[in-house]
């Protein structure tokens, strides 16, 4: 039988030599972790479940990235729930902070997912590590503990939809832009329970960082995993790094799929969210002029070295607006370093950015960067809920970091276009 | 399994932000988190619930983040079953695992108020309205969710588990 990717994989961690949609499986597991908020919880049900180790703790991670530096005393004992957890059993995988980053970026950078995984996380934006060619899903915590229990875990075989993406993007249009693109087209619960599949020559055009930003929104079309196939990108990047054997899967060409979308990307402006929902897409234009209070540029879907390179274009000689914040978090130590080397620190702070180290913080208004009543912020994260980022009254529309950078110095949402004629090389 | 209790109606795509906001995201005891859920969303709403009550919702119920401590929050406020034409898969997964079960179904939401009486029969996925006289069919959770239930939820499905390959 024709198999899509996601089914190949899947099958092959269910012993099966085939699987079908809509059929409940269980999958061994080759990866796992969660973060500081969700680890807590699945500590707890693990230790209801009556076993005294995890299944194997060269498969197991902990990383602090969302409440860290702890915001407060509540927050720091959460932590000390999980030091304490791993010091116990001797855990050799666990991220805290100086060490730590935003895990999907993390955990990919370190080389702990590779094409042909099955990884599983408790955290929704695990689908971030699709772009490797792997099976990679977020679950909760009691479903965390069962597969740090067992192993495995029970999955539903999801239906997958093909996306195609054509042509070359234009300046200033990222992956981040595709993925909105896409969401606003089929909204929030378009892909809900399937895989999303990528694919088309748009791809050749894309880095690692910008595919990363693609396959981690696909939660936010409700999907179970984005995935794409390994090509040359995905293994260049990935074979220095891989901490296991790489297994590249390729979709069949008879394999069957519930829908498949072609998308032009060669006419795409940048796009954003406008609060507040994800799927709520409009082009920047469109939006031109609306006032901004913040600015974040951060996050697992765009904390990358790209985005920093990509705000530095926009930042270089200029000033953050007089009205305007801007905060610039790098996703994980590495890319605060690159960022360093490169002097791209050096702009943010001249620019009258806010640069720190990483953390989760203002994506879930945790922390660092928290919004007032009536706030309007443009950020690179993914999610810009009533709530999201502060106030229930506060506003969020997502971008890309060109765009978030673009209104920190405009102090209105703008196209880069507008701030920055002239390109100028960093 | 069959369950009774009034309803409290909420619209489509509520998501975890607004189920339970980051921000309280710092302990995980289901008594402290129901103090308050739903706040960004309606904060008299917590209020109205009381222990045995069904949440009624519209489409993609429980988008957004994986924090399980969004339905162990519902669950700790006292709803005993949220019946809702969809759900986001996380969450789908994430209220079977901790012994809170929903149900999906198409005609509930248009058809139900705010403080009708139900009546969820989980098995046939049967909901009759009780005040209004009316039967909704929804969809029978299905048998390996349902065994979740019985064993009191993922916990004890894992025990089950660990006690078999011991055998």
């Amino acid at each position: 039988m024709a198999m899509t990717m996601t089914e190949k994989i899947l099958a092959a961690h269910a012993g099966r030599p085939e699987v079908h949609p809509g059929e409940l499986i269980d999958c061994t597991v080759d990866f796992l972790f969660a973060n500081d908020i969700t680890a807590p919880l699945a500590i707890k049900e693990f230790e209801k479940m009556g076993v005294a180790q995890v299944f194997d703790p060269d498969r197991v991670a902990f990383v602090f990235d969302h409440y860290v530096p702890n915001k407060d005393i509540a927050s720091a004992q959460q932590c000390k729930i999980t030091r304490d957890f791993v010091d116990g059993h001797n855990l050799p995988h666990f991220f805290d902070v100086g060490r730590s980053g935003i895990a999907h970026v993390l955990l990919a950078e370190l080389g702990y997912v590779v094409p042909g995984d099955v990884f599983v996380g408790a955290d929704s934006h695990t689908c971030n590590h699709g772009a490797l060619g792997a099976f990679s899903t977020g679950v909760g915590s009691s479903d965390l503990a069962a597969a740090m229990a067992l192993g495995r875990l029970w999955l539903r075989v999801p239906e997958s939809m093909k996306f195609v993406f054509h042509g070359r993007p234009r300046p200033w249009v990222t992956g981040k832009d595709l993925i909105l693109k896409v969401i606003g087209e089929i909204g929030v619960d378009g892909a809900r329970y399937g895989a999303m599949e990528f694919c088309g020559d748009t791809l050749t055009h894309l880095t690692m960082d910008e595919r990363f930003s693609i396959t981690n929104m696909a939660v936010e079309a409700g999907a179970k995993n984005g995935i794409m196939e390994a090509d040359d990108v995905v293994l260049e990047w990935i074979r220095p790094r891989a901490r296991r054997a790489i297994t590249v899967y390729r979709s069949d060409p008879g394999a069957s799929y519930v829908d498949v979308r072609e998308v032009d990307v060669s006419t795409l402006d940048p796009v954003v969210s406008a609060p507040a929902s994800p799927g709520n897409v409009v082009s920047v234009r469109e939006v031109g002029g609306v006032k901004v209070d913040q600015c974040f540029i951060g996050t697992c879907t765009n904390g990358r070295i790209e985005d920093m390179r990509l705000a530095a274009r926009v930042l270089a000689g200029r000033k953050v607006h007089p009205r305007t914040r801007l905060l610039v978090i790098p996703a994980t130590p590495a890319v605060y370093r690159q960022a360093l080397d490169e002097g791209l620190v050096q702009i943010f702070l001249d620019a009258g950015a806010a640069f720190s180290t990483s953390t989760c913080g203002p994506c879930i208004g945790g922390h660092m960067g928290v919004l007032a009543d009536g706030e309007v912020c443009v950020s690179t994260s993914s999610r810009n809920f009533v709530g999201r980022m502060g106030h229930r009254g506060s506003k969020v529309y997502l971008s890309n970091a060109a765009v978030a950078a673009a209104a920190a110095v405009a102090g209105k949402l703008v196209h880069p276009d507008e701030v920055v004629r002239d390109p100028v090389p960093v | 399994m069959a369950i009774r209790g009034k309803a409290h109606t909420v619209g489509h795509h509520i998501d975890t932000d607004v189920i339970i906001p980051a921000r309280y995201l710092v302990t995980t005891d289901p008594a402290e988190l129901a103090k308050y859920v739903f706040e960004d969303l309606d904060p008299s709403l917590r209020q109205r619930i009381a222990p045995g009550d069904v949440l009624v919702a519209g489409e993609n119920f429980g988008q957004g983040s994986s924090r399980e401590h969004a339905p162990i929050a519902i669950k700790g406020v006292g709803i005993s079953c949220i019946v809702a034409v969809s759900f986001a898969r996380i969450f789908y997964r994430n209220a079977f695992n901790i012994g809170l079960p929903v149900v999906e179904c198409q005609d509930v939401q248009a058809r139900v108020s705010e403080g009708d009486e139900l009546d969820v029969d989980l098995a046939t996925g049967v909901i009759r309205n009780v005040t209004r006289g009316e039967t909704y069919k929804g969809t029978p959770v299905p048998e390996f969710m349902l065994r979740l239930l019985t064993a009191g939820g993922i916990v004890g499905y894992v025990r089950a588990e660990l006690a078999r390959e011991r055998q």
